[in-house]
């Protein structure tokens, strides 16, 4: 592992009193997809919010430690140009009560672009990235919401590639989808990582071992502070983990 | 191919931080603009109580509360006779719209899910009326005003009177009273209403006992408003009460609320610092009154977390 | 069955007696206000009370049309001003005053929605009137359409304000997350994702605070002057038009009503029909302008 896209050292973060993550240090190499897999509450998603600054929005947070993009620290970034560089694909599809094209064409506008040839382009290309091109370029006009499940998380990912991330942040992206959609996301995943650092967290171990290339394993205990215990290549973690807790898990003893 | 699409999202990146340095200066004058907004609304409040409560303050004293107004276009003496017809007419008219609002709010929430044999004709009757209490909380006040005059006031000849009035006010007041027991009841749990009529109450005992007790604040709530509507409306009983300053004896007399005193001194007299100092008693009692509202809505916050 | 069944039985047709009498009041409402105005429309004629201008009953002449105009014109003033102000101030309150703000604000609009029409009449009448005359151009008493718009704005603030309040706050959370997760600024977030969501809520206040403005009277009356003919520009410039005096419809019923009989009073009641139907128009332009419109699911 050269080049680490994001990275952590020493993080931790608080709600209030309460501290969610204790001291988490990791380095999430570029363009590769990175799981983030453990028992619930033990702060996988508190973390993933932790890359893109959405954690600031909760009243009464606060960090300890750093975290770094590109070797930059995040919290000296201003977060909405964070934001257009780290995208996010959230557990419950959240398209916009609009059309298809301007779901997708929302990131672009609000970042300034209004030639409307340019906008046409990059929702085609965004819309083909995501699998759905083929699906709705005839109705590029109906409403977001008209679309299943599926299809909207798609339409999700799309808008969230319109904004030429580098790196997307998925929490649970195929939680709420059957499973003939969540094959469709998974197949997505995998021809995104060559372009795109993807870090995604998942309740379920074998999505996790079918999608990604690095696996990260949280861990609580009664404290409900969430914890590193180990980061490897995903191969290695599943077959021949270092830790007790990750072997627990694994094999189904808890969680 | 790779070097690329990197050298495009730099170019990318670099307008994106541009347009993000608009955005953020376009923001900033958004949102003191919304601030302003904001804060001119409480100005506007503070200027127009403050001004009524200071100028009116003037005018009060003990004399003004308690001698009758000498009537005319002098505009001399108090307003003791339109505070106790103020208070007379509040009190009829919330005895007529209490029963008939709880009443019927009681039933569209309680009994609208019956099965009964007549339960497609129930089940339209309620859609009706609670699109006619939709259309009464609509209606402006003269148009009450005139339906009171023509039925009340003429045709059944109570003539102008505190009983034409009231019964006027109680259709005004309706939609309110309904709506808001509605809420006080929609929001009390079913598993009371369950818990007592699996122990093999009635309907009936269940709502006196359990139900209504749970929504009372809500109700309370919604009485206190329309005192409060009573106290502040005044077209709807310019054209029913009639205009006289005197004390109203009996249900069949007319007489002035403070509002419409207020109106009368200023339109028909040069008197407008008595007018002022009604104006500033009708905003103590509004301000009261908005307390009392927040103090019932507390407490009833606070008894649904109990655990009865 | 037993007593206790008959109670319950008994009580039931109470309740259901209690039930239908809104029904029955609005169509009491809707009867007795038409039956007064049929006198007018059959001896004066629907066309010469709708559409002349001329308003003397004691020369047979009930044209109505002057106090349509100020009707209108005073809304369409109350609305220019005070739909800006209560949009603002619901944006604000709903998503950027911070909470001890917020304790003072809503409060203070609140408190705004409860003061007597006549008090903000009174008030129209001895500051903003004077303030109104002291713009010199001839013919300018003060009296008139300005002064009642300033005065109908701040009473139709409040209602529009927090309508317009709850419809933003029942926008769902994740629109806003989702917006800001792409890199929009709060704001933009608020005008191109939260703002659409949320209109036909907004819309929904606004045209309650239209309701509102055409219904009120007194404080009209103490503000606008009341003179019956048709308002007009003072001077050259076309904006005069509000330093005119007007009457609105409500005015007219309320300022004759004490004094007037037979086929005067049957047209004051006319008056009632046309603005009960004036009311009726704008209510169903709203929903028809609202209607097809994807419906953003409640928070609550």
């Amino acid at each position: 592992m050269n080049d680490s896209k994001l990275e952590t050292i020493d993080y931790s973060l608080y709600y209030g009193k309460y501290r969610a993550l204790k001291d988490i240090t990791i380095k999430i190499p570029e363009n590769k997809v990175t799981a983030l897999i453990g028992p619930s509450g033990c702060g996988k998603s508190t973390f993933l919010r932790s890359f893109n600054r959405m954690n600031d929005l909760i009243p009464g947070v606060h960090t300890e430690g750093s975290v770094l993009i590109d070797g930059e620290d995040i919290f000296k970034i201003d977060p909405v140009a964070l934001r257009q560089n780290v995208g996010m694909v959230f557990q419950k599809p959240n398209p916009f009560p609009k059309s298809i094209f301007e779901n997708v064409a929302y990131g672009p506008r609000v970042t300034g672009l209004k030639d409307h040839h340019k906008l046409e382009e990059i929702v085609e290309r965004s819309l083909r990235s995501a699998a759905l091109w083929n699906e709705v370029k005839d109705n590029l006009g109906k409403p977001g919401l008209d679309l299943s499940g599926g299809q909207q998380q798609r339409l999700c990912i799309a808008r969230a590639l319109a904004v030429e991330p580098t790196v997307i942040l998925m929490d649970e992206p195929a939680a709420s989808l059957d499973p003939i959609a969540t094959l469709k996301i998974e197949d997505l995943i995998h021809e995104l990582s060559a372009n795109y650092t993807i870090v995604i967290v998942t309740h379920n171990m074998q999505q996790a071992g079918r999608v990604s290339d690095y696996t990260a394993f949280f861990y609580t205990d009664e404290t409900r502070t969430g914890q590193l215990v180990e980061f490897s290549e995903t191969k290695t973690l599943f077959t021949n983990p270092r830790d007790r807790r990750t072997e627990d898990y694994i094999t189904g003893r808890f969680g | 191919m790779i070097e690329d699409r990197t050298s495009e999202i730099a170019l990318i990146h670099r307008a994106q931080a541009q347009s993000l340095k608009k955005e953020q200066i376009r923001q900033k004058l958004w949102v003191s603009l919304m601030w302003f907004f904001g804060l001119i609304t409480v100005a506007i409040l503070i200027m127009v109580v403050g001004y009524v409560l200071v100028q009116g303050g003037k005018a009060i004293s003990w004399d003004f509360l308690s001698t009758a107004p000498k009537g005319g276009i002098s505009g001399e003496g108090g307003i003791s006779t339109t505070v106790a017809t103020t208070f007379y007419l509040v009190g009829l008219t919330l005895l007529v719209a209490t029963p008939l609002g709880v009443g019927a709010a009681v039933f569209l929430i309680e009994y609208a899910g019956e099965q009964s044999l007549s339960s497609k004709f129930l089940r339209s009757v309620i859609s009706v009326a609670n699109f006619a209490v939709e259309t009464l909380a609509g209606i402006p006040s003269i148009i009450f005003g005139l339906f009171g005059y023509a039925l009340f006031v003429s045709t059944l000849k109570f003539g102008f009177s505190l009983l034409s009035a009231a019964l006027a006010g109680a259709c005004l007041v309706l939609p309110t009273i309904i709506r808001t027991t509605e809420e006080a009841l929609r929001a009390v749990p079913d598993d009371y209403r369950r818990g007592s009529l699996a122990l093999g109450a009635t309907k009936w005992q269940t709502l006196y006992r359990i139900v209504l007790p749970a929504g009372l604040p809500g109700i309370i709530t919604g009485i206190i408003l329309s005192v409060g509507r009573v106290i502040s409306e005044t077209a709807i009983f310019y054209v029913t009460l009639g205009g006289s300053y005197r004390l109203p004896t009996s249900i069949m007399d007319g007489g002035r609320t403070l509002a419409l005193h207020l109106y009368y001194l200023a339109m028909d007299t040069r008197a407008f610092d008595k007018a002022m100092g009604t104006g500033a008693v009708l905003v103590v009692m509004i301000i009261l009154i908005n307390l009392l509202i927040d103090l019932v809505s507390r407490k009833l916050t606070a008894g649904v977390r109990k655990v009865r | 069955m037993s007593a206790r069944m008959i109670a319950d039985k008994t009580v039931k047709y109470i309740l259901f007696a209690s039930a239908i009498i809104s029904i029955i009041i609005v169509l009491a409402i809707g009867f007795f206000i038409f039956r007064e105005s049929i006198e007018a429309w059959s001896n004066i004629g629907v066309s010469e009370i709708l559409m002349k201008t001329v308003w003397r009953p004691g020369q047979d002449q009930y044209g109505i049309l002057a106090m349509i105009v100020g009707s209108v014109s005073v809304t369409f003033g109350a609305i220019l001003l005070g739909v800006p102000l209560a949009l603002g101030c619901a944006i604000f309150l709903a998503e950027i005053a911070p909470a001890g703000v917020q304790a003072v604000v809503r409060p203070a609009v609140q408190l705004l929605a409860g003061i007597p029409s006549v008090v903000y009449g009174l008030f129209g009448m001895v500051i903003l009137v004077p303030l109104v005359r002291k713009l010199g151009v001839p013919g300018n008493s003060g009296y008139g359409l300005m002064a009642a718009s300033i005065v109908l704005a701040v009473m139709i603030l409040p209602t529009i304000a927090s309508v317009a309040e709850d419809a933003i706050r029942a926008v769902p959370e994740n629109y806003r997350h989702g917006s800001l997760a792409l890199g929009a600024t709060k704001w933009q977030t608020i005008t191109k994702v939260v703002l659409p969501a949320g209109k036909s809520g907004i819309l929904a206040g606004v045209i309650l605070g239209v309701g509102r403005a055409l219904g009120e009277t007194m404080a009209m009356i103490m503000v606008i002057g009341n003179s019956v003919i048709m308002p007009q520009p003072l001077s050259g410039n076309p904006l005069s038009f509000f330093l005119s005096q007007a009457r609105t419809l409500t005015g007219n019923i309320a300022v004759e009503i004490n004094y007037a009989t037979g086929v005067h009073e049957s047209a004051l009641f006319a008056t009632g029909v046309v603005l009960f139907g004036l009311i009726m128009i704008v209510n169903a332009s709203a929903r028809w302008m609202i209607r097809g419109q994807k419906f953003v699911e409640k928070a609550n």
